[in-house]
């Protein structure tokens, strides 16, 4: 992996969250990272009757605008996201594919009627995207109570494993050609 | 059960849903297949076997209640989950009725998804180690044991003793029917493996590509014929032991991959990109002589050194003829209960002809025998003439079979005691023995009276 674009979706202006996930995907990957802004309209996978933005609409969305190139595209969403079955998700990705879509909107303290925390929406972002790009390398979830790819089914579940790769996850990743934890 | 082993099949007739968990479920490693109706979800489950399967209550054709009874007909082990829009307290009540594990409302929450199918492998795994317990606990409690009492056999005992409780890899040696697997098997029951299956294979009753597929399992599509998925015996071993019987029989390529599974614990499936890790002991087994396969070149010496770690040599029956008579009787009361047939004893002529006899098929052929007297047998009691062989006539008493002391010992009995017929304590005294070392005498050189000769009035059995 040695480029990744990153895909701001309906999120408000935050240089410090970008910059940041930016530096820690750019550390997990040993990738360069740039930022451009979407040329799609999000609208077209917004569900009215679920007030919600359809993950994998907005994954076809950004390969669309990308076809052609094998650069990885990250999407960055401000808004609350959602897969047909489930009633929401913090992340989309493609297993051994090109695109990921990850989403601030449950990963901020203040959804839960807690205080705001900056820094920790930051670190669950980093470890979000870390993940998401993790599976387009073909990892699956994985074991390891500290590894990045390890299944969160709750936000505090973010809170518990390190952004960092295991070391078998690690492996894999820095593979030549990654291929499907299976 | 991991999650990297279990399989699910989704069954909707929505795309975005059969898309949707299909891509969930195989970031969690699942192996994960998806059925647009009822009639494609049934063919599914003929190409192969599904551990759950979530299932759409509402489809077309046929629907999501009707199909999970079908399922459950088919297999009542398949975990079922059904899934509908539109909840209802009484289409609930149906499914769970019919056999459904659960049931959950689209669309579903991912904590309950996780949790709900963390359950269903959950539930999986322990009627799968139920299974497996009954069957062990069956055949522990049906199995035979090392049957006997002569010095060989004790000799054998202290061996199976000794290294069960290791996890040292057994060699054991024998002539056919010898009982090689009974050993492995004892072994395997007194080990800490115990709980966990014992995985026979005969090397030698399988060509080269079937055994490789059946050792070491296979991918889907690895071959023509691989409808699906199968794990091989070493990974059916996981936990517990592999039996090898006829080792010496495998061919060049085989023995390396044997030995590379030996050595790191893993198998890679054919057409698997990806090595599984097993935990299995292995217990071996040959009645050739793999030392001279060794020097000739045709089988590894890496390999031989591997597995002859431990080595246990079962004595021919014929070289513990004292044990016939033990093992007889542990045969009969056996069958006796199998057939449902009250075959109560073996007559003292009937037990002279099985101590007599050479026993090329070891105690295979000595079950086999019995077996097929006590299908015969009218009278509740094995006679001679109900056994299934002859007996070559006693070798002339001016003629031993050998010079060698034990033949000529044999052979000057057998005139003592044709001499004084059969009478037993005058065939001591002109012996210069006492009675019971003549009994021992007898019993050990298999020396039997000639049919018709007087019975011995005097001669009572030896304290």
């Amino acid at each position: 992996m040695s480029e990744v674009l990153l895909v701001p979706i309906c999120l408000p202006s935050q240089p410090s969250l970008i910059e940041h996930v930016s530096a820690q995907i750019s550390r997990a990957f040993a990738a360069t990272v740039s930022v451009r802004p979407h040329r799609f309209d999000p609208e077209v996978a917004f569900d009215s009757s679920r007030g919600q933005y359809n993950s994998t609409e907005l994954l076809a969305q950004l390969l669309d605008e990308t076809a052609g190139s094998d650069t990885l595209v990250l999407g960055i969403a401000g808004v609350d996201l959602f897969i047909p079955i489930l009633t929401y998700v913090f992340g989309e990705a493609q297993l051994a594919g090109r695109a990921a879509v990850i989403s601030t909107y449950r990963l901020d303290n203040s959804l839960y009627g807690l205080p705001a925390n900056h820094r920790l929406l930051l670190d669950r972002l980093a470890k979000e995207a870390i993940h998401e790009l993790g599976h387009t390398r073909g990892l699956v979830h994985c074991n390891q109570a500290v590894c990045v790819m390890r299944s969160s089914t709750y936000v505090e579940d973010i809170d518990l494993k390190s952004a960092q790769f295991c070391a078998s996850c690690g492996q894999r990743v820095r593979a030549p050609t990654a291929t499907p934890h299976r | 059960m991991s999650q990297q082993q279990a399989s699910i099949l989704i069954v909707d007739d929505e795309l975005s849903v059969r898309d949707s968990l299909l891509h969930w479920f195989r970031k969690d490693g699942f192996n994960v297949a998806t059925a647009a109706s009822a009639t494609l979800a049934l063919q599914a489950l003929e190409q192969g076997p599904y551990d759950i399967i979530l299932l759409d209550i509402k489809m077309p054709g046929m629907d999501g209640m009707e199909l999970q009874s079908r399922i459950h007909a088919l297999n009542p082990k398949i975990v079922v989950i059904m899934m509908t829009a539109f909840a209802s307290v009484d289409t609930a009540v149906r499914a769970l009725k019919q056999g459904a594990f659960d049931y959950v409302t689209k669309p579903i929450d991912p904590d309950e998804l996780s949790h709900l199918v963390a359950r269903a492998l959950k539930e999986r795994r322990l009627e799968d180690e139920n299974s497996q317990l009954k069957e062990t606990i069956a055949e522990l409690s049906s199995a035979d044991f090392v049957i006997g009492e002569s010095p060989a056999m004790h000799k054998v005992m202290e061996m199976i003793r000794q290294v069960a409780q290791t996890n040292a890899t057994v060699m054991i040696r024998g002539e056919s029917g010898t009982g090689k697997e009974l050993v492995a098997r004892t072994i395997h029951a007194n080990s800490a493996r115990k709980y966990f299956p014992i995985v026979p294979i005969n090397c030698g009753a399988l060509p080269d590509s079937l055994l490789e597929s059946e050792l070491f399992g296979h991918e889907k599509g690895a071959f023509t014929g691989a409808n699906f998925r199968r794990k091989g015996r070493l990974e059916m071993a996981d936990g517990g032991t592999l039996f090898l019987d006829e080792i010496g029989t495998i061919t060049s390529k085989m023995q390396v991959d044997l030995l590379r599974a030996i050595e790191t614990n893993e198998v890679m499936r054919l057409g698997g990109s990806r090595p599984v890790h097993v935990d299995f002991r292995i217990i071996c087994a040959t009645n050739e002589d793999l030392e001279k396969l060794v020097a000739e070149g045709r089988f590894r010496q890496d390999l031989y050194y591997r597995i002859n770690v431990f080595s246990i040599a079962l004595p021919a029956l014929r070289e513990r003829r004292e044990d016939i008579p033990t093992l007889a009787r542990h045969f009969m009361g056996k069958l006796a209960m199998e057939m449902d047939k009250r075959v109560s004893d073996i007559s003292p002529e009937a037990n002279q002809k099985l101590m007599a006899y050479d026993w090329p098929g070891n105690v295979r052929e000595l079950a086999n025998a019995i077996e097929r007297a006590m299908v015969v047998s009218r009278t509740g009691i094995i006679r001679p003439e109900d056994l299934p062989f002859t007996v070559p006539e006693a070798p002339a008493a001016s003629a031993p079979a050998s010079d060698s002391l034990a033949d000529m010992e044999k052979a000057h009995i057998a005139v003592i005691l044709g001499r004084t017929r059969w009478n037993i304590t005058q065939a001591a005294d002109l012996l210069q023995i006492d009675r019971a070392t003549l009994y021992n005498k007898i019993k050990r050189y298999g020396l039997q009276r000639a049919e018709g000769s007087e019975t011995d009035a005097s001669g009572s059995k030896p304290t």
